[in-house]
Formats: C-alpha cells, sequence, structure tokens
C-alpha cells in the first residue's frame, strides 16, 4: 500500500517543509552550503552523510536551534524565520535521548503537553496512549536512570510523539543501541510513522538504517545535497562516486570513454584486456573522457572456468582473500594491474563439490547493465 | 512582540551585569584604593591616609603620588627578607605537601571504588572544621610540656622537652596540616582517572616498578601536581595565622609584616605597598594558576 | 576495575588520615578536661561547657557570626549562580576576560590584601565598619567559590536536555526553572555550604573589617588565642566540631536516603 506514496513525483504536491537556499556558517566554516529541499507530508524521509557533512545543522535549524545564515525555512505555509524553538510544531527526539533525570518516564512524557497547559485529566489520558503505544506501561514511575537503554530510547520517542507534533525530528535515533535492538527498532519506527501518518525526518551516518526506513534519502556530503532519491535509486543509481561508495559496497574501476556502440558506452581501462561495455544511457558523455564504473559486488560472477570467445566484461585475476560470511561469501581478487576487486555469492548450497581456492585463477564478468558510469 | 524580546534581553543581560558589577565595585576598586594609597604619603590623622580623591584637584593627586613607601621598603631589608623568607617557607612547605600528600592520594586512588568517596569525604571533613581551631589544636601538642612531648617522653624516644612550638617547623608542620586537602584532592583527581593497564604495560615491557612510577605515573599525574602545588604555595607565600600562632616572634612572613604595619604600626600605606608587593611576588604563580584552571576547564567535554 | 591496595598504599593512608585527625581529636578529648592545665589531663569535666554558655560575649559573637555567613552565604549563592550561568552560557560578551580574572583572583589571592584592600575601599565611601562591612566583604570572596562549584556543574550539563525542554514548548525562563535549576540544586547547595562555612571560618577579612558594633567567633577564639590556651577555647572548638560532623553526616544520610527513596519509589 505504501508503494503508491510517491508525493515527489507529482509536480502538484505541496510540499510540508521547504528550505530554500539555506546556508548556514559558524565562523569561517560552512556548515549547510546554499541548500534547497522539500520534505512532503507523511514522508519517512532520511539525512543521510558522514559525521560534519551539516546533516546535524539541517535539523536543527528545522527545530530552531540554528538560525540560518541565509535562505528560508517553511513549514506549511509558515515562515519559520524568528520562531523560537518552543513556538515550533515540530518535536525532536534527541541522539543523547535528554531525557530529564529528575523526573518519571510520565513526567517526562508530560512535559511538554504541560507547557501547551493541558487539562490534567486529558494529560494523563494522552500519557497513558503513549505509554501504551511504546510499550512502558509498567514503567511509568521508573525513572531514566532505572531503564535500559531500549527502554529510554522509547521514552525519548514517546515524549517526542506525545505533542503530536506536525513533524517529528528524529537525530540518530537509533545510534546507541547495540545491533540485534536497532533491527527490531527499524520496524518498529516505519510501523509508528505508518500509524500515525506523521512526516519523519530521521538524520543517520547509518546507510543500512538510512535504506530500511526511508521513503526516499537525502545524501549529504559538505553542507550540500548530493542526491534525494528513493532507497532502491540511490543504491542502484548513484549519481557520484562519493554516493556510490557511502551507500553499500562498490568495485570503482576507473578508464577513459572510447565511444558508444547500440546505445552501449565502451570505455577502456587498465584493469581488462577489452574495453568493457556499460549499458548506462541516460549519461551524456564523450569520447576520452575520463570516467569511473561502479559495479556492486553482488552483481559480479566469479568463475574459475574461462567464459566463452563471445564474453564481454571479463576480469582476469587471481583470488587474495576469501571471507565466508554464512550467508554470503566475499572474495577478493587480485587484477593484473594491481587492483583488488571485491566479489560477493550467495551460498545458495550447502555443499560445493570444489570451492574456489586461494591463489587460483579465476574470471570475473558482469552484465552491461549491472553497471553505472560516473563522470569523473 | 518588540517589547518582549527587548525585556527579555533586558533581563538575560542582568545575569552577568549584576555579579560583574559586584565584582568591579567590591574587588576591582577596592584593589585600585590600594594601588593608589600605596602611593600616597601617611598622615597622623584617621584614617590614617590622605583623601583618596578630590575631582578639582587632579594635578595635585597625580603630583602627589610618589614611590616613597616603595622607597622605604626597599631601603628597609625586613621586607626583603620576609619577603624572601616568606617564598622559601611556602616553598618548602609545597615540597612537605608533595611529599605527604602524594602517597595518600595515590592510596586512595587505588582503594576500591565503593571506598573511594568515602575516603574523599574524609580529606575534606576537616577543612569544613575552622582553619582557626585546626591551627590552635596544634599549639598544645607542640608546646615544650605539650602533648607531643609527653607522648615522645613517654615511650622513652627522647628524654628533654621538644622545643617546637615558636620555631619554623611549627610553621612547616602547620601549612602541611592546613592546606593538605588541597594537595591530595587534585592529585587524586588526576590519580583516579589513571588507566592501570598503562602501569601493567610498563612493567609488561620490562620496566620495574620504581621506574614505572617516575616514567608513567608521575608524567600523568603532573596536572594534578601543578594545580596541587600552585594551589598550596600561593595562600601559604601570604598566610597569617599560621606564622602567628606556631612561627614565634623570628618567623618573617610578609603577611604579618602587613597585619602588623597596619594593626600596629597604623602606617595604612605602608601596609598597602606591602600588599602590592606581595601581590607582584604572586603574580606569576597567579596567573599560571589561571592559565592551567582554563585549560583544565576546557579541555572537558 | 581490579585495583589492589599494597601494604605502602595502606600505611600511607593510615599515618595520613591519623595525621588530619589526630589533632582534632584531642582538641576534642581536652576540652573535657577537669584541669585548668590545657595539656594535663586531670580528671573528666564538662565544666568549661558551662562557663562557655556563661560567656555572653563569646555567645553574641557566635550569633554575629551565624548571620554574617547566612546573609553573606545566601548572597554569594545568587551572585555566584548568576556569574556561572553568565561564564557556561554568555559566550564571549565584552569583558569576559576581566570577569574570569575576577572571579578567580580572590581565591588566590592572600586574604589579607582582599582584606585590607575592603577596609580601604569601606573607608573611602565612608561606610561605617560592622556588620555590613563583613558581610558585604565576605559576600565578595565567597560568591566566587560558589561561582566555580556551579560552574564546573554546568560545564558538565548536557545542554540537550535544555534544548528538549524548549522542543517539548518551554520558553527559555521556564526551561531554567523546571530543568536547569533543579538538576543544578546539588551544586549550588554545596556552593552555599561552601560559603557558609567559608565565612564562619574566617579571621582574616573579619578582622579588617569589623567594627565597633560586631565582632566574629573567629576574632574572639583568636584573640583568646594569642593569650594563651584555654579550656574554653577548647570546648567551643568542640562544639563547632560537633555541629560540623553532625551537618555532614546528617547530609549525607538525607543525601543517600532520597536516592533509595526514588529507587523504591520506582518499583
Amino acid at each position: 500500500m505504501r508503494r503508491s506514496f510517491a508525493p515527489w513525483a507529482n509536480p502538484d504536491a505541496k510540499p510540508l517543509i521547504r528550505f530554500e537556499n539555506v546556508t548556514k556558517r559558524f565562523g569561517e566554516s560552512t556548515a549547510v552550503d546554499h541548500l534547497s529541499l522539500n520534505i512532503f507530508e507523511g514522508e519517512f524521509f532520511c539525512l543521510l552523510g558522514p559525521s560534519g557533512c551539516g546533516k546535524t545543522t539541517l535539523m536543527r535549524m528545522l527545530a530552531g536551534f540554528e538560525t540560518p545564515t541565509e535562505g528560508t525555512i517553511t513549514l506549511g505555509d509558515q515562515n519559520l524565520a524568528g520562531v523560537p524553538p518552543y513556538r515550533r510544531p515540530v518535536n525532536m527526539m534527541f541522539q543523547s535521548y535528554a531525557l530529564f533525570p529528575h523526573m518519571s518516564v510520565e513526567k517526562n512524557i508530560a512535559f511538554g503537553l504541560k507547557q501547551d497547559g493541558m487539562p490534567k485529566d486529558q494529560i494523563a489520558d494522552r500519557v497513558g496512549e503513549m505509554l501504551r503505544l511504546v510499550q512502558l506501561e509498567k514503567l511509568a514511575r521508573r525513572y531514566p536512570s532505572q531503564l535500559s537503554g531500549g527502554q529510554r530510547q522509547r521514552v525519548a520517542l514517546a515524549r517526542a510523539l506525545a505533542k503530536k507534533p506536525k513533524v517529528l525530528l528524529l537525530d540518530e535515533p537509533l545510534g546507541a543501541l547495540d545491533k540485534k535492538l536497532r533491527e527490531e527498532t527499524q520496524f518498529e519506527l516505519m510501523d509508528i510513522q505508518h500509524d500515525l501518518h506523521m512526516t519523519f525526518v530521521v538524520v543517520t551516518h547509518d546507510q543500512e538504517e538510512a535504506m530500511t526506513m526511508a521513503d526516499r534519502i537525502a545524501v549529504m556530503d559538505h553542507g550540500r545535497i548530493v542526491q534525494v532519491a528513493t532507497p532502491g535509486e540511490i543504491y542502484e543509481q548513484p549519481k557520484t562516486r562519493f554516493i556510490a561508495e557511502f551507500v553499500g559496497d562498490v568495485n570503482i574501476i576507473e578508464g577513459h570513454v572510447q565511444g558508444q556502440e547500440n546505445g552501449l558506452w565502451r570505455v577502456k581501462t587498465s584493469s581488462a584486456e577489452a574495453p568493457l561495455t556499460i549499458d548506462d544511457p541516460d549519461e551524456v558523455l564523450h569520447s576520452g573522457q575520463p570516467v569511473a564504473i561502479a559495479v556492486r559486488p553482488e552483481k559480479m560472477v566469479i568463475q574459475r572456468d574461462p567464459p566463452g570467445p563471445g564474453a564481454i566484461n571479463v576480469l582476469t585475476g587471481e583470488v587474495w582473500d576469501i571471507g565466508y560470511l554464512g550467508d554470503w561469501t566475499v572474495y577478493r581478487v587480485k587484477l593484473a594491474n594491481g587492483e583488488i576487486l571485491r566479489v560477493t555469492r550467495a551460498n545458495a548450497s550447502r555443499f560445493v563439490e570444489s570451492p574456489i581456492d586461494w591463489d587460483e585463477q579465476v574470471y570475473v564478468t558482469f552484465a552491461p547493465d549491472a553497471a553505472v558510469i560516473l563522470a569523473e | 512582540m518588540m517589547d518582549r524580546s527587548l525585556t527579555r534581553r533586558l533581563t538575560a543581560g542582568l545575569v552577568p551585569a549584576v555579579p560583574y558589577l559586584w565584582l568591579g565595585l567590591l574587588f576591582l576598586v577596592p584593589f585600585l584604593i590600594v594601588l593608589k594609597i600605596s602611593l600616597s604619603d601617611p598622615a597622623v590623622a584617621q584614617p590614617p591616609y590622605k583623601p583618596v580623591f578630590e575631582w578639582s584637584d587632579i594635578s595635585g593627586f597625580l603630583g602627589g603620588l610618589d614611590l616613597e613607601n616603595f622607597t622605604l621598603l626597599v631601603e628597609d631589608d625586613l621586607y626583603f627578607r620576609a619577603t624572601l623568607s616568606s617564598v622559601r617557607i611556602a616553598a618548602v612547605s609545597t615540597l612537605l605537601l608533595l611529599i605527604v600528600g602524594f602517597p595518600i592520594a595515590y592510596g586512595m586512588a587505588r582503594a576500591p571504588e565503593r571506598y573511594r568517596s568515602l575516603l574523599v569525604a574524609a580529606i575534606i571533613l576537616p577543612f569544613w572544621t575552622s582553619f582557626l581551631i585546626r591551627i590552635y589544636a596544634w599549639v598544645a601538642i607542640l608546646k615544650p610540656e605539650g602533648l607531643l612531648t609527653q607522648a615522645l617522653m613517654g615511650i622513652g624516644l627522647i628524654s628533654e622537652p621538644l622545643d617546637i612550638l615558636n620555631t619554623e617547623t611549627a610553621v612547616y608542620i602547620g601549612i602541611v596540616y592546613a592546606y593538605l586537602p588541597f594537595m591530595v584532592l587534585p592529585l587524586y583527581a588526576t590519580l583516579e582517572k589513571m588507566d592501570d593497564t598503562l602501569l601493567e604495560a610498563a612493567l609488561d615491557l620490562g620496566s620495574t616498578p620504581w621506574r614505572s612510577f617516575w616514567t608513567i605515573t608521575v608524567p600523568l599525574a603532573m596536572p594534578g601536581i601543578i594545580a596541587g602545588s600552585l594551589l598550596c604555595f600561593i595562600p601559604a607565600v601570604g598566610e597569617f595565622v599560621i606564622p602567628d600562632l606556631l612561627g614565634g616572634s623570628e618567623t618573617l612572613m610578609i603577611g604579618r609584616q602587613l597585619w602588623s604595619e597596619f594593626f600596629s604600626n597604623r602606617d595604612w600605606p605602608l601596609a598597602s605597598a606591602v600588599a602590592i608587593l606581595l601581590l607582584i611576588v604572586l603574580v606569576v604563580p597567579i596567573v599560571i594558576y589561571r592559565d592551567v584552571e582554563a585549560r583544565r576547564v576546557e579541555a572537558r567535554p | 576495575m581490579n585495583r589492589r591496595l599494597s601494604v605502602f598504599n595502606v600505611t600511607s593512608l593510615v599515618i595520613g588520615f591519623a595525621f588530619l585527625y589526630l589533632p582534632i581529636l584531642l582538641l576534642v578529648i581536652y576540652s573535657f578536661n577537669a584541669s585548668r592545665l590545657v595539656t594535663v589531663w586531670g580528671g573528666f569535666s564538662t565544666q568549661w561547657y558551662g562557663a562557655l554558655f556563661r560567656n555572653e560575649a563569646l555567645i553574641d559573637a557566635a550569633w554575629v557570626t551565624l548571620r554574617i555567613a547566612l546573609l553573606s552565604a545566601t548572597l554569594a549563592t545568587i551572585l555566584g549562580t548568576l556569574a556561572a550561568l553568565a561564564l557556561t552560557r554568555y559566550g564571549r560578551f565584552p569583558g569576559r576576560t576581566l570577569f574570569t580574572g575576577m572571579v578567580y583572583a580572590p581565591m588566590v589571592m592572600p586574604e589579607v590584601i582582599t582584606g585590607l584592600s575592603l577596609l580601604l575601599f569601606f573607608v573611602a565611601v565612608d561606610f561605617d565598619r560592622g556588620f555590613w562591612t563583613i558581610t558585604l566583604a565576605h559576600t565578595t570572596l565567597t560568591m566566587c567559590f560558589v561561582t566555580v562549584v556551579v560552574q564546573s556543574r554546568l560545564m558538565t550539563f548536557d545542554r540537550s536536555l535544555e534544548e528538549a525542554a524548549m522542543d517539548l514548548g518551554a520558553p527559555p525562563l521556564r526551561t531554567f526553572f523546571s530543568v536547569t535549576l533543579p538538576l543544578i540544586a546539588p551544586s549550588i547547595v554545596a556552593g552555599f555550604l561552601l560559603a557558609f562555612t567559608l565565612s564562619m571560618d574566617d579571621l582574616v577579612i573579619a578582622s579588617f573589617n569589623a567594627g565597633p558594633g560586631a565582632t566574629t567567633l573567629p576574632i574572639k577564639i583568636y584573640s583568646a588565642v594569642r593569650l594563651g590556651l584555654s579550656p574554653e577555647v577548647n570546648a567551643a572548638s568542640a562544639i563547632l566540631i560537633g555541629i560540623v560532623t553532625l551537618g555532614v553526616i546528617s547530609a549525607t544520610l538525607l543525601s543517600k536516603r532520597s536516592v533509595l527513596r526514588s529507587r523504591r519509589n520506582a518499583h
């Protein structure tokens, strides 16, 4: 049912949050650089990027803790300039959770409602509702210091949701949880967002987290947005080498464009004897242009026997390392020019008669449409 | 909206302004007055210095300033000796404090974690009781017929009464006793944070315990050593109560000199000049201390 | 962490704490001495305590000291907390360096200088010496200690707690009173107690700024001590030590109890 949810593809849809040409400078350094971005109502939106890329600053400007140096931020029809954090219909779940240590769980959740002057009985109802939502009814009277990390995370979520904000901001919401809990919580967050039909904006540096949860991801680097797209597009059609390398594993093969044949690009590289053939019709390239070819490890095939005479995109090398991960095996293959490729293979059957071994001569191939050309 | 934000800004401005004005009026201004009076002539009338300032007579005011009091300080070698002796006593006391304080701080840092806060409290507790009383307690102990002599004669270690009271030794004992918490706490704070595995690594790499102590523990405890030493040295130089009660008449210390110029000789300008002299002696350690403190504060997350 | 105490560690702790506590203990024991000679034990007696309570001058001085300490510690706590907030929350305001200097200097400056300079100031502005001059002088000195105590708490204070309160709709002032103040309250109380003790204890600054109407307990004790040992001073000291010990112990127990209670409430 979510498949049809794509307001960003609809030119008539009105965005809920609009960043227009927003810049934020701290003294000499520029944290956010002339950035424009639209976020739509009901969206689960992820800001993804390495630390220091400006994603947190962007979120803090939305919450009102930082003021843009230039540009405007609008929420619905309201220009947020000059609106202090305590008057914004936006709530935030802090990375540290920022639970008030001197208040019990229920007092923490009630805090925001009290600020609005909500009557006591309504506050109690709402707090109860929130506690049920995050399944913490039994811990209502506990203090934050008496909770586990996962429980604190839920309290922080309940507190931020209690006021039914137009937008919920989540700063590294799962960063402090261990791996197993993180996975469970990802799906819970998605369910809650879907049930409440609320707009979530999540800041994270964890690409797996972003891929799992987000409707759309904005990948940021050096204060700019490099690409805004659905997780699938980001992974399969990365716009730049930075994104290809930041999201998931990738093999980068550098070379020069030789020309176009039947709509396929021919690229000369030092990694293979024959030019490589790539099916990436959207790129506009000219002959001699330096490019990078990006191929995901799982889209490469590793084999011991030489491929047939008509085969294209054949790379020859020897097995340098083998890592057995259970579901996958990772092969690191050293090519003649010294470059190392990473190839994964699903372990579909439990027994393999004569598995590929260390130092063996192998052939790595990939289909023309498995690769993406990135202009350098 | 405009008005509200203006009120808010004014209220917010009060937060730094009130303590700022207070310290300016009751710390900075008095200090400038001391400076001014140290440059003026003694007068016989009460208060024993000439009027501070007359707006109508600025040239007279400036002309009236001279270094007479300071010339006196330089000419009379009493002050010179008192200064030297203060610095010497403070330095020796600081060294003694380090020697006495380090093993205590080290022992506290190595104590099991659940006892540590108790030990810290026990170090601080005497500090909450009166300084004067704690020094007074030593008078009864160090007197020639006092408790120390009684005890030592009782176990037969000495046959003659010890005459420690009214000597420099008594002053050292007093300063070490009174300032011990100021030395132990900064030392403990650095030693407590120290990673034990560093010492284990040093031992593992073939360093003897004694060498490891000097090459690992002491350098890492340096911030605590410096902070503790300055925290003891600076007030010890200007100490009055300890030399006065334990030191006898021949213990020269500049803080005591200031006191007697002021209360006995009633020469306020000279007392002010002594205060300035004392401050000049302490400017360097105070600036270092400020610097160390500022860095310590900034180093925190 | 598995730390072990060596024989050396234990010995230095035992000797160190004996050195710290033995003189105080002896002082208290000899306050129950029947003999007028302070250092010669003449049997158990509480006569000096009786004499103490009949000594009106001393009792008066004690009251003056207590009132000065309460008033100056209260003022110092307010001023020191404001100063700590200014230093941690106002970034670089004009004259910040001077301000920091003025906060740190009185703490390390010899008391004789602080005492003298304040006295000369009060004389210059023609302010009669007495109760108020001592109070103002003590406030000035002790507010710096309060500042440092509160500042060190504010430094480690998680700013996101305040941001969270504002994010949930609390304006700055309400954020301060509902989140910041309750959390820094222990350091403010500690600052107050420190200021109170310093004021109760101070001899030098009080001596400079005392006037005819106001003599404090330390000044009284000091002049008695200058005349030689006195069993009455021993008794007075023992009472002060007793009060402080009781205060510290009950404060510790109270804080422990409140921790326990909040734990129990949770279950």
